[in-house]
C-alpha cells in the first residue's frame, strides 16, 4: 500500500516535470525563431530585426483601438489634426478657424456664428494658423474635457468640447495682431497667449520707426479666463499685462511649487524694426544681435488680484494691467537668456524652468527656489529700458547642459529625463534632470541623442508637459521630410515622427508625412481619459449650447411655415429621407431650415447639401442645426444626403423650388 | 357585544403567521409582479456593420433596446415598426398583470369545494399568462412578418419570424430567446398550479 502510493507520486512528479519542460520548450522554441514564412517575408522586404520589431510595436490589428490620442495642431489648415499612437494613424480633423465642409463647421447657422464671433464686421477670416493645443488639465494633470488652440496670424483663441471634438468658441484679442502659444494654469483657471509681434498698443495704426516702436508698440501676456462649467472663455473676466514691444514667444504656467507663476521667453529685445530698404538690417540680423534676451517672470496670481483691486485700465474691452504697476507691485521680473530663446518648459514637479537659445548649443534650466531667493535679496544685475529688474543670471541659473545646436522646446517622462528637440542637428537630445529626479552624480548629463528626419520644431512625449510625465513615446514634429517620401510635388509632406523612449536609448518607430499644413505643438493623452460620446445624448442636440434645441423636433412634426417673407422649415433626417423633401419658397424670402437628426445609431450620420447654394451640413446622429440663407437665385434645385448613410442614400434626397 | 366584534374584526384583519400555502402564492404574486421589468422575449440581429448586434427586448408593456434602429431599418423591407406591435396588451399589460397577483394574494377562504374551484378560478390569469404570451408574441411576429407594405424599397416574400433559434431576414442573422419575464412568470404559474393541484389533494 505504502510502497504503491509512493511510486503513484513518483510517476506523478515526473509527469509534472516532463510536461514543463515541454512547455518551456516550445516557449522558448516559438520565442527564439519565426515560422519560415515569415522569415522569408523578413528577408524579401530586407528589414532590419530593429525594423521588425518597430513594426510589431506600432501595429495595432485591424478592429483594435490605440492606446494614446494625440491632439496636433493643423497649422495653415486651422485645423486640429487628432491621431492615434502608436499607430499614428489619423483618427480626426476637427475644424476650428477654417471653415471645414465635411463637419458642416462654417456652414450651419450655428457654426457661422462661431467662426464669426471674432471677427471685426466686413472682416471675413476664412484661415488661421493653429500652432499650439492645450488640454485642459486638473491639478496640472491632462482631464481630457476641453482643448484650446490659438490662431497665430489673427490673435485668436478657441475652445473645442472634448464630449463632441468640436469647436464651441473664438475669442479675438482686442488688442494684439497676432500670438503665440495657448497654455492652461494647472487647473485651467487661464488660458494664457503671448503677442509674438509687438504691435502699437492700442492696435491700430503707428509708424514703424525706432522712436515710435520703442514708446508705441508694446507686447501682452493675455490671460483668457475660463469658465468651466460653461465650457467658454470669459472675455469680460480676462486681463493682459502690458510689457515692453519684445517679441513674447512661448510660456509655460508653473505648477506645484511654481503655481502661480508664469515663465515666458522673449527674443529681439534689440528691437528691431527692419528696413532692409533702408540699408538696414534685415529683421534676421538685427533681431539676432545680442547675447541675451529676456525670460519673463511673472506672478500672475498676483496680477489676477491686481485687476480684482481695480488696478488695471480697460483698453477695448479688455483689463490691463499697466506696464509700470506691474513693475511696482512685484508682478513682472526678467532674467537674461540666452541667446534668441524659444521653448520655455517647466519641468513635472513646477521647480525647474528649461529654455533653449535657438543660436545656443546648450539648454538653460533656471531653478525656482533661486528665482524667489534672488527676488527676495532684490539680487538685479540692471533693470531694461522700460524699468523691469533684470535678475543676476548666475543666482537663478541652475544648470547649462550642452545638448546640440539649435535646441527648441523640451518634454519630459517619468524617469527624470528631458528630452529636447534640437533643430539643426535633426536631433532629440536626451538628458538627466537634477536632484530631487536624479542623483547629483548623475544630474544634468546629455545621455542619448537621436537623428531625426529633418529639422525638428517641436516634440511631444506622452503627457510630457504635466505634473505626471507618462514616458513611453515622444513624437518628433518635422519641418522638413526631403527624401523621406515620394516628392509629390514641390510642397513637400511635413514629416511626423515617433520615437520610443522606454528604454535608455531611444528608438525610430515610424514615420507619418502630414499632406496637409505643417504641425506645430502636439500634446498626448492616455486615450480612455477622453470621454466622447458617441452620438449625441438627446435627439435634437443644439452643437453649441449641447442641449436640446427648443426648435428641434421629433418624427411626426416636420412642417413648413411662412411668415411674410420669411419661410421657416421644421425638417427631420433619417433614413433614408428628409421630411418634408419638397421646400417652394419666392425669390428674395429668407429661408430658415431647422434640422434634426433624429436617428440614435452610431454612425448613422447624414448630410445635407442645396446644389448651388453653398449649404453642407454634418448631422451626426441626435444633431440639431439651423442654415439660413436668402433665396436669391431662382431654379429648382436639388437637396440630398452628402454622407452615404444606407443603401438608398442616394435616395435621400428633395427638391428646392425657389419661383420668379 | 360591539368590543367583541371590533376584536373580531381587529383579528381578522391583523396578518397571523401565513400558512405555507399563502407563502407560495404571495412568492408566485412576487414574481408575477416582477416579471414586468424583465424583457419576455428577446431577438439579437447580427449584420457585420453593427458590431454586438441590436437587440429588441419585448417587455409586456414596451419593446426596448435597439427598437428605434430596428424599426428604422424596418421600414426598407416594409415591415410595420416595434411600436406598431399589440397596441391593445401592451396597455392591458400592467392591469393584467395586477390582477392575476391580487388573485393570487385574495385567497378565497374556506374548505369548501366550491372555494377551491373559485381558488383556481382566480389562478386562472396566472396559469394561463406566459402561455397566453407566446400565443400573442406569436401572433404579432405572424402579423409583422405578413403586413409587408409592397411599396417597400426593398420586396421581400411575407414569413414568419423566428419565435425561438436563430434564422436570417436580409443581411441580418436573428437570434431569438425567451427572455427572464418570461420564465418569472412562467415560475409563477407553476407554483400556482402546485398550490392548486396540493390543495386539492389535501382536501
Amino acid at each position: 500500500m505504502k510502497v504503491r502510493t509512493r511510486g503513484v507520486t513518483v510517476v506523478l512528479a515526473v509527469a509534472v516535470i516532463l510536461t514543463l519542460a515541454l512547455v518551456a520548450r516550445q516557449g522558448t522554441s516559438t520565442g527564439q525563431s519565426l515560422p519560415r514564412d515569415l522569415q522569408e517575408l523578413v528577408q524579401a522586404r530586407k528589414l532590419t530585426p530593429d525594423q521588425v520589431r518597430a513594426a510589431l510595436q506600432t501595429y495595432v490589428p485591424p478592429g483594435q483601438h490605440d492606446d494614446y490620442l494625440m491632439f496636433s495642431s493643423g497649422g495653415q489648415s486651422g485645423q486640429v489634426l487628432v491621431y492615434g499612437l502608436p499607430s499614428m494613424r489619423l483618427l480626426r480633423v476637427i475644424g476650428v478657424f477654417t471653415p471645414e465642409p465635411w463637419q458642416g463647421y462654417g456652414f450651419s447657422k450655428e457654426t457661422r456664428e462661431v467662426l464669426g464671433e471674432s471677427e471685426v464686421p466686413e472682416e471675413t477670416l476664412t484661415w488661421g494658423d493653429t500652432h499650439h493645443p492645450a488640454i485642459s488639465e486638473t491639478n496640472g494633470e491632462y482631464d481630457g474635457q476641453f482643448l484650446f488652440i490659438n490662431d497665430k496670424a489673427n490673435a485668436r483663441m478657441a475652445v473645442i468640447d472634448l464630449r463632441d471634438f468640436a469647436t464651441k468658441q473664438i475669442v479675438k484679442n482686442p488688442n494684439g495682431a497676432s500670438n503665440h502659444g495657448a497654455v492652461v494654469s494647472p487647473n485651467t483657471e487661464y488660458v494664457l497667449e503671448a503677442t509674438q509681434y509687438a504691435a502699437p498698443f492700442p492696435f491700430g495704426y503707428q509708424p514703424v520707426t525706432q522712436e515710435s516702436y520703442n514708446t508705441r508698440f508694446r507686447g501682452l501676456a493675455t490671460f483668457w479666463k475660463f469658465d468651466r462649467s460653461r465650457g467658454r472663455i470669459d472675455p469680460a473676466a480676462s486681463f493682459q499685462i502690458e510689457l515692453p514691444p519684445y517679441w513674447q514667444d512661448l510660456a509655460d504656467f508653473g505648477k506645484l511649487e511654481s503655481d502661480g507663476w508664469v515663465f515666458m521667453n522673449s527674443f529681439n529685445t534689440e528691437r528691431a524694426i527692419g528696413g532692409t530698404l533702408q540699408k538696414q538690417p534685415p529683421m534676421e540680423i538685427g533681431a539676432s544681435a545680442r547675447d541675451m534676451d529676456y525670460l519673463h517672470i511673472i506672478n500672475w496670481k498676483k496680477a489676477a488680484a491686481l485687476i480684482a483691486q481695480g488696478k488695471g485700465k480697460v483698453v477695448n474691452g479688455m483689463r490691463v494691467l499697466p506696464l509700470q504697476v506691474a513693475i511696482d507691485q512685484g508682478v513682472l521680473y526678467f532674467a537674461p537668456q540666452p541667446k534668441s530663446p524659444h521653448g520655455n518648459d517647466v519641468a513635472p514637479r513646477g521647480d525647474y524652468i528649461v529654455t533653449a537659445g535657438k543660436l545656443d548649443p546648450n539648454v538653460t534650466v533656471y531653478s525656482f527656489k533661486k528665482i524667489q531667493e534672488a527676488i527676495k535679496a532684490r539680487a538685479f544685475s540692471g533693470k531694461d529700458p522700460y524699468a523691469v529688474p533684470i535678475l543676476a543670471f548666475d543666482r537663478v541659473v541652475a544648470a547649462q547642459v550642452k545638448v546640440g545646436l539649435g535646441p527648441l522646446h523640451t518634454q519630459f517622462d517619468d524617469k527624470g529625463n528631458a528630452y529636447t528637440s534640437i533643430f539643426l542637428d535633426s536631433a532629440v537630445s536626451k538628458w538627466t534632470l537634477g536632484p530631487p529626479y536624479k542623483s547629483a552624480a548623475e544630474a544634468w548629463k546629455l545621455v542619448d541623442k537621436i537623428s531625426v528626419q529633418y529639422n525638428i520644431g517641436h516634440l511631444a512625449a506622452v503627457m510630457g508637459d504635466t505634473v505626471k510625465p507618462g514616458g513611453k513615446y515622444l513624437v518628433a514634429l518635422n519641418k522638413w521630410s526631403v527624401d523621406q517620401y515620394k516628392n509629390v510635388g514641390p510642397l513637400f509632406p511635413q514629416n511626423l515622427q515617433l520615437i520610443d523612449i522606454s528604454g535608455e536609448k531611444m528608438k525610430l518607430l515610424s514615420n507619418t508625412p502630414v499632406g496637409l499644413a505643417e504641425p506645430h505643438l502636439a500634446q498626448i493623452i492616455p486615450m480612455d481619459r477622453v470621454k466622447s460620446w458617441a452620438s449625441y445624448p438627446q435627439p435634437g442636440t443644439n452643437p453649441i449650447t449641447m442641449q436640446v434645441d427648443p426648435q428641434a423636433i421629433k418624427a411626426g412634426q416636420a412642417r413648413i411655415v411662412r411668415r411674410g417673407n420669411t419661410v421657416e422649415v421644421w425638417m427631420t433626417a433619417m433614413r433614408s429621407h428628409f421630411t418634408p423633401d419638397r421646400i417652394r419658397v419666392k425669390k428674395g424670402d429668407t429661408v430658415i431650415l431647422h434640422i434634426t437628426n433624429i436617428e440614435q445609431a452610431k454612425d448613422a450620420i447624414h448630410g445635407f447639401a442645396i446644389d448651388r447654394y453653398n449649404i453642407n451640413l454634418s448631422l451626426e446622429p441626435g444633431k440639431y442645426e439651423t442654415v439660413t440663407f436668402r433665396a436669391n437665385k431662382v431654379g429648382t434645385f436639388p437637396f440630398y444626403c452628402t454622407e452615404f448613410c444606407s443603401a438608398l442614400h442616394l435616395e435621400m434626397a428633395g427638391y428646392l423650388e425657389v419661383t420668379p | 357585544m360591539a368590543t367583541d366584534a371590533l376584536q373580531a374584526q381587529v383579528k381578522f384583519a391583523r396578518p397571523a403567521r401565513i400558512p405555507q400555502r399563502s407563502r407560495l402564492a404571495l412568492l408566485a404574486a412576487a414574481l408575477l409582479l416582477l416579471s414586468l421589468a424583465f424583457p419576455y422575449w428577446q431577438v439579437i440581429l447580427f449584420a457585420p456593420q453593427y458590431p454586438g448586434g441590436l437587440r429588441a427586448r419585448v417587455y409586456l408593456t414596451h419593446v426596448g433596446g435597439d427598437a428605434q434602429e430596428i424599426t428604422t431599418l424596418n421600414h426598407y423591407i416594409g415591415m410595420p415598426g416595434l411600436d406598431a406591435a399589440a397596441p391593445l396588451e401592451r396597455r392591458l399589460a400592467v392591469p393584467l398583470v395586477l390582477l392575476a397577483a391580487a388573485s393570487l394574494l385574495l385567497r378565497a377562504a374556506g374548505r369548501s369545494p366550491a372555494a377551491r374551484w373559485a381558488r383556481l378560478l382566480m389562478y386562472l390569469t396566472a396559469v394561463v399568462l406566459p402561455l397566453a404570451v407566446v400565443a400573442d408574441l406569436a401572433y404579432w411576429l405572424w402579423w409583422m412578418g405578413h403586413t409587408i407594405d409592397p411599396a417597400a424599397p426593398i420586396r421581400i416574400d411575407p414569413f414568419m419570424p423566428t419565435i425561438v433559434g436563430r434564422g436570417t431576414v436580409m443581411q441580418f442573422s436573428t437570434s431569438a430567446t425567451f427572455g427572464a419575464g418570461f420564465f418569472l412568470a412562467l415560475a409563477a404559474a407553476v407554483l400556482s398550479l402546485y398550490d392548486v393541484a396540493r390543495g386539492r389533494r389535501r382536501n
